[in-house]
């Protein structure tokens, strides 16, 4: 079948692709890393070969603060999502019986992924703040005196709108490789007299490894590039290194920026790199 | 027996899930109640009234800025996304059912697009326009940076569309005498449309929404997103609701309009199966 005319044809079918590819990602990132190396100053950018940006980041106490907080951020929001998209997709893969009634929950749980996360990140506005719905039930009830200040533009709030966002990046992937998993082996579990809890940890998390490294992987990179969420649910009050980035590029200190970038690019891709020896991409279509 | 254990933990799993759609709805529900208010009413609860006031403040006056130049834009925007992401997905997958060098390359690249950063793509395409000296547009460099976000994303779902193809239909049709362009239009399309149906709504709602890949390469115009982004620092009116919900029902229209495409697609093929 693989005459040369049909190979041909691959090279034009991926042709789309791989144009929008190189001129809006291979470019763009090799453009970043040569700005990288140059200088600036209040009105220009002046090409250079300099590791002024890099020392000047790599020295700085708000980049470190800036990378704590991130790191900070991402292995809670990891952890919740984790567990909390687990349980999810748990629930959906082994205790739906029908299939209408899977698909039909496992969509509900979609929808809000395709609609605006500034919105969704607003509409806590009501709920957590000073005069909020969440104070008034707490006041109302007694329970605290003072309405409680912390709720939001803190890093709580931060959190949980990590959660609220992307909790669903953890859910399908889990779920994916939960409907893979052959029941048989769960019933021979069971026969052999494993309770549901030595089920769970002893043979369905085993089988979608897969499932848990892509939903982290997917969970790190959302959260440690982020820079609208922390700013908008911290109130301008926490950086991570997105927002540094993000104002350097408001500043116009283009090379500063490029060069925290590529920072960020590196530490991405050591812990990416770290991961992906768990998995095989390919086969989890 | 192994039921009658499963169904054990089933009354706490039903209550958390039940929370966690509550958690995932409430919010967005909060802003659709509250963007009803009354005219005098405020950013929280209690409602002071109920009115459309604010929709109509929404369309009416200028006072929320170019929001229905920013709509448009975003809605243009999508769609073209939308229409070409569609395209070159099912292109690059038809591509992939055989061998070709470079596909490891191109494909670990689509990758990467889809894991890196947001800022990332938006810093480098800005900054590449800057210095090829060309100014950025909503249409070209917004357009290309989401193209970077919705791609890989229709590459992955037309793979697994693929992958549970079954390629006797094919191979049938050629020995039928079906030429390729016979096979691909009468086979291969009718059985791969509910995945490109997922793949047109996914590049659509992603494009319409995304912020992140296009703060730096919309140019002198906003996107809706970059809009509402700009009115959460500075509007302290309902308005604000107003929009989220306006926003989010679109969304919804969107979401709507596939499930009823794909559902009516089976219908039709259903139908078809049974009649002799």
């Amino acid at each position: 079948m693989n005459t040369p005319v049909r190979t041909f044809r691959s090279y034009w079918q991926v042709a789309p692709l791989s144009l929008v590819l190189l001129c809006f990602l291979v470019f763009p990132i090799l453009t970043i890393v040569i700005v990288s190396f140059w200088d600036f100053n209040a009105y220009q950018l002046l090409p250079d070969f300099t590791f002024d940006n890099y020392a000047f980041s790599l020295t700085s106490d708000v980049t470190l603060k800036a990378y704590l907080n991130t790191f900070f951020y991402a292995i809670a929001t990891w952890l919740i999502t984790l567990i909390l998209g687990f349980t999810v997709a748990y629930y959906l893969a082994f205790h739906i019986e029908s299939n209408l009634m899977r698909n039909l929950l496992f969509i509900l749980c979609t929808i809000p992924f395709l609609t605006s996360n500034i919105i969704r990140m607003i509409s806590w506005i009501p709920l957590l703040g000073r005069n909020g719905l969440v104070n008034g039930l707490l006041t109302g009830s007694g329970m605290v005196d003072q309405p409680v200040e912390w709720l939001l533009y803190s890093d709580f709030s931060v959190i949980l709108a990590f959660v609220h966002l992307y909790t669903l990046f953890m859910v399908v992937p889990i779920f994916n490789a939960m409907t893979r998993i052959d029941k048989k082996l769960i019933e021979a579990a069971m026969d052999a007299g494993a309770s549901t809890l030595q089920t769970i940890f002893l043979v369905i998390v085993p089988l979608c490894r897969s499932g848990i490294v892509i939903g982290t992987v997917f969970i790190l990179t959302l959260v440690m590039g982020d820079f609208i969420t922390v700013r908008l649910m911290s109130g301008g009050l926490s950086a991570s290194v997105g927002v540094l980035i993000y104002n350097e590029i408001s500043l116009l200190q283009y090379p500063a920026a490029a060069a925290d970038a590529v920072i960020l690019l590196i530490t991405i891709l050591i812990i990416f790199s770290i991961l992906f020896r768990f998995v095989d991409i390919k086969k989890e279509l | 027996m192994a039921t009658a254990q499963r169904k054990r933990g089933f009354i706490p799993l039903t209550i958390l899930f039940g929370a966690f759609l509550v958690f995932l709805y409430g919010p967005t529900l909060t802003i659709g109640i509250l963007s009803f208010q009354g005219p005098n009413g405020g950013l929280t609860f209690p409602m002071n009234g109920v009115s459309i006031h604010w929709f109509k403040a929404l369309f009416e006056e200028q006072r929320v800025g170019d929001f229905g130049g920013s709509l448009g834009r975003s809605l243009l925007l999508g769609l073209s996304v939308m229409v070409l992401n569609t395209a070159f997905a099912l292109l690059a997958a038809l591509g992939y059912r055989r061998v070709f060098k470079g596909a490891s390359l191109i494909f670990y690249l689509s990758l990467i697009s889809l894991i890196l950063p947001s800022i990332l793509i938006s810093l480098g395409i800005g900054i590449m326009f800057d210095r090829l000296g060309l100014s950025p547009h909503w249409y070209t460099s917004a357009f290309g940076a989401h193209m970077t976000w919705t791609l890989p994303f229709g590459l992955l779902i037309m793979f697994a569309v693929f992958n549970r193809f079954d390629r006797v239909y094919e191979a049938a049709a050629a020995d039928m005498g079906a030429t390729d362009w016979q096979t691909f239009k009468y086979v291969i399309l009718p059985l791969v449309l509910p995945g490109l149906i997922g793949v047109g709504l996914f590049s659509f709602t992603l494009s319409f929404d995304e912020f992140s890949r296009t703060i730096m390469t919309s140019g002198t115009f906003n996107t809706l997103p970059l809009e509402i982004f700009g009115m959460t620092t500075n509007v302290t009116t309902p308005v604000l609701y107003a929009l989220g919900t306006f926003t989010t029902a679109l969304s919804f229209l969107a979401i709507l309009t596939s499930l009823l495409l794909i559902a009516a697609n089976r219908h039709r093929q259903s139908r078809r199966a049974d009649t002799p």
